[in-house]
């Protein structure tokens, strides 16, 4: 099952596990993320976690009441307990000051991680974020490093199989990454599994740049695999060969990776094997490796859950077309979402997002299948 | 005619003279710097986009006479005066002006990004009020940190309407971090009147956050001082944070080629140069006896002399080489 991926799956240096001390128990994607920030946060006394309820029931520890919420996505839940509200730090709902303030606590020592909630919420302090923290090194003439990590959740429903119903609807629902891979300065990567997550989130929190770390909120809780206890960090920027395949290669971004391995594990039973690439990183992009698959499948199909216009898809078609012309046998498919908001009734969700149908289909044309 | 207040003067006898030395030599060292490079962009001198603070000096100075080196500040768009007054070295700060490598953002930023992180200037900001909150959380790095340092977030009458401000007074008064905001209020968001723009008074609006407010006359640098020196013993020993509204005002247009008189009235600005926070320093220091026309000569010959110096340094360096444009995006 294409949740279950973790270090054991993996095939490249990419996510090649670390030395192993021992254990590495089954985690959800969520738990990984929270381990994570409790290891470095143990590691590291500068480290301070910000954003809204990411403890919860901030200032009612008088009354008995604390640790009420841990973040939109619980995976900060049970952090406070352990450092405090003066490391755990509650905000009132203003995205732009506490964001524009972990930057500006970046600047003067602290190496912050806030917790956006939403990357449907970039729009109350996109001015925080691409004009002031991806710049700030660059426009500064390199005297000021950024060590500043954003976590936001992003992402439709699968479909459900639901015939009532619906799910967050337009606002709580994208998949806005594009917007922030488009800015110069900001890192953006998207894990896919429990292990991936841990590894990438600790590389962003150590890292000397904003870096922006995207969790897809319905493989938060469902996501698992095995993470190793200790401490250890995934090169940010490095795309990952999750499965290896001679005659075409699926690229996935986020949970489009899982869509992809299934679309692999089906066509693979009727003799086409596909290889699949994680792009994992959007910002820098790694073409190499999607370039190097390229070079043995001559096939490319990438899929992404964010809308098509000016989509990450669209630019790694553009980036394997202006570099890698010759290597391929056939026009390069992108699969994205629609160009329209996120609908509300589970009956449309399930239209908006590529699926491993979807994925199948866009093989055959290929193939002319 | 200058007119002094009674209660400057007694602030002023109080003062060291290495303080109004201090003060003197950082509010004429921002004019003439500022003189010099509006007559060189006069004088056909291809700067970028710069915004003059001719008139405002005693608003930053009063405040950086407060501070203590590790001390942080954020800026605004108009920010040459707040750099000069925390310690910038005009050399650097020129050659930025000119884009050269040898600038204090290596040419990268001009006059608008111009930074120091060295003496605590975090950066010249022009997205109004984007800075407030960066002083926030330099406020709450030294809180977490254990250190006494404080932070200062100089903000426009502009910017008081902007959310940035008010979600950055709310969090620094939530957190109870060592912030002082201080709002220069010059009279205009580039043409746009503050009694047009901005409902109540700004310094008033301290108390929806439950912080105190305070107004000063901001071409007073002995007021504007006083007050400074409250809000920070104040941030400083953890009574949180304090707002100041300066009153003050720009000599000159929004930016280099706007022409002030399509928005104010000449009589206005006769009125501002009448309160000139230079010669009303002059006038009280020499008056008292504090410091003799001939030390403020000799201060004024040095400033010069540094001018003069930072052009030339700034002329002498190199230009970035090309393959900069591409170097420092990461770390």
């Amino acid at each position: 099952m294409a949740l279950q991926t973790s270090a054991a799956t993996t095939t490249t240096g990419a996510a090649a596990p670390p030395a192993a001390t021992g254990r590495a128990p089954e985690l959800t994607f969520s738990a990984a993320i929270n381990q994570a920030i409790r290891e470095e946060m143990r590691r590291d006394p500068t480290i301070v976690v910000i954003g809204e309820d990411v403890a919860g029931a901030a200032g009612r520890a008088h009354l008995g009441l604390v640790d009420a919420w841990g973040g939109p996505t619980r995976s900060t839940r049970g952090l406070v307990l352990e450092f405090g509200p003066e490391r755990v730090l509650d905000t009132p709902i203003s995205e732009m000051g506490f964001l524009g303030a972990a930057l500006g606590a970046a600047m003067s020592g602290l190496r912050p991680i806030v917790d956006l909630g939403f990357v449907d919420l970039i729009g109350c302090c996109y001015d925080q974020l691409v004009n002031q923290a991806a710049k700030m090194h660059y426009m500064m003439g390199g005297q000021v490093t950024i060590p500043l990590t954003v976590r936001m959740s992003y992402g439709a429903r699968p479909p459900t199989g639901q015939t009532v119903g619906g799910g967050a609807a337009a606002q709580h629902s994208q998949t806005l990454y594009a917007v922030l891979a488009h800015v110069p300065g900001l890192k953006v990567v998207a894990p896919t599994t429990a292990y991936n997550a841990k590894g990438l989130l600790i590389a962003a929190i150590r890292d000397d740049n904003p870096v922006v770390i995207l969790e897809h909120r319905y493989l938060g809780p469902r996501a698992r695999g095995a993470v190793p206890d200790e401490p250890y960090t995934l090169p940010l920027g490095k795309a990952d060969v999750v499965r290896p395949g001679r005659d075409i290669t699926l690229c996935g971004i986020g949970r489009m990776t899982h869509v992809c391995v299934e679309a692999a594990e089906r066509l693979a039973a009727h003799g086409l094997e596909a290889e699949v690439v994680d792009v994992l990183s959007l910002a820098p992009l790694d073409v190499a490796t999607i370039l190097e698959s390229v070079q043995h499948t001559k096939r490319l199909v990438v899929v992404d859950e964010d809308t098509p216009t000016c989509s990450v898809a669209h630019t790694i078609a553009a980036r394997v077309a202006d570099e890698g012309f010759d290597l391929l046998d056939a026009p390069i498919k992108t699969l994205n979402s629609v160009d329209a908001p996120v609908p509300y009734s589970a009956a449309l969700e399930a239209e908006y997002t590529p699926t491993p149908d979807k994925v199948i289909v866009a093989v055959h044309s290929i193939f002319g299948m | 005619m200058t007119t002094v207040q009674p209660e400057a003067v007694t602030l002023a006898a109080t003062l060291s003279r290495e303080t109004l030395r201090f003060m003197y030599e950082r509010m004429a060292l921002i004019r003439a710097f500022e003189e010099r490079v509006k007559a060189l962009m006069e004088a056909g001198t291809p700067f970028g986009v710069a915004h003059f603070y001719v008139g405002e000096e005693a608003v930053a100075v009063g405040v950086c006479a407060a501070l203590r080196p590790d001390d942080w500040i954020a800026s605004t768009h108009r920010g040459h005066g707040h750099c000069i007054a925390k310690g910038v070295d005009v050399r650097p700060m020129m050659a930025e002006l000119y884009g050269k490598a040898t600038g204090t953002n290596r040419g990268k930023g001009g006059s608008m990004h111009i930074t120091d992180v060295r003496v605590g200037m975090l950066g010249v900001n022009p997205i109004v009020g984007a800075g407030a909150p960066h002083a926030v959380g330099a406020a709450l790095s030294a809180k977490r940190r254990g250190t006494d340092q404080v932070a200062v977030s100089f903000f426009g009458d502009g910017a008081a309407n902007i959310g940035a401000v008010h979600e950055s007074m709310n969090l620094a008064a939530v957190w109870n971090v060592p912030c002082i905001f201080v709002c220069e209020n010059n009279g205009y968001a580039q043409s746009t009147p503050t009694e047009y723009s901005t409902a109540g008074e700004i310094w008033r609006r301290a108390a929806g956050y439950g912080l105190p407010g305070e107004l000063v006359d901001g071409q007073d640098v002995f007021a504007v001082y006083d007050a400074a020196v409250r809000a920070v013993d104040r941030a400083r020993s953890g009574g949180g944070p304090m707002l100041i509204e300066a009153r003050t005002y720009r000599y000159y247009g929004h930016s280099y080629g706007d022409d002030p008189h399509r928005y104010r009235l000449e009589e206005e600005e006769r009125d501002a140069l009448s309160r000139d926070c230079l010669a009303r320093f002059r006038a009280q220091v020499v008056g008292s006896g504090q410091l003799s026309e001939e030390t403020l000569a000799e201060i004024d010959a040095r400033v010069a002399a540094g001018i003069d110096e930072a052009v030339a340094f700034a002329e002498a360096g190199a230009m970035p080489a090309p393959e900069e444009v591409a170097t420092q995006v990461f770390a």
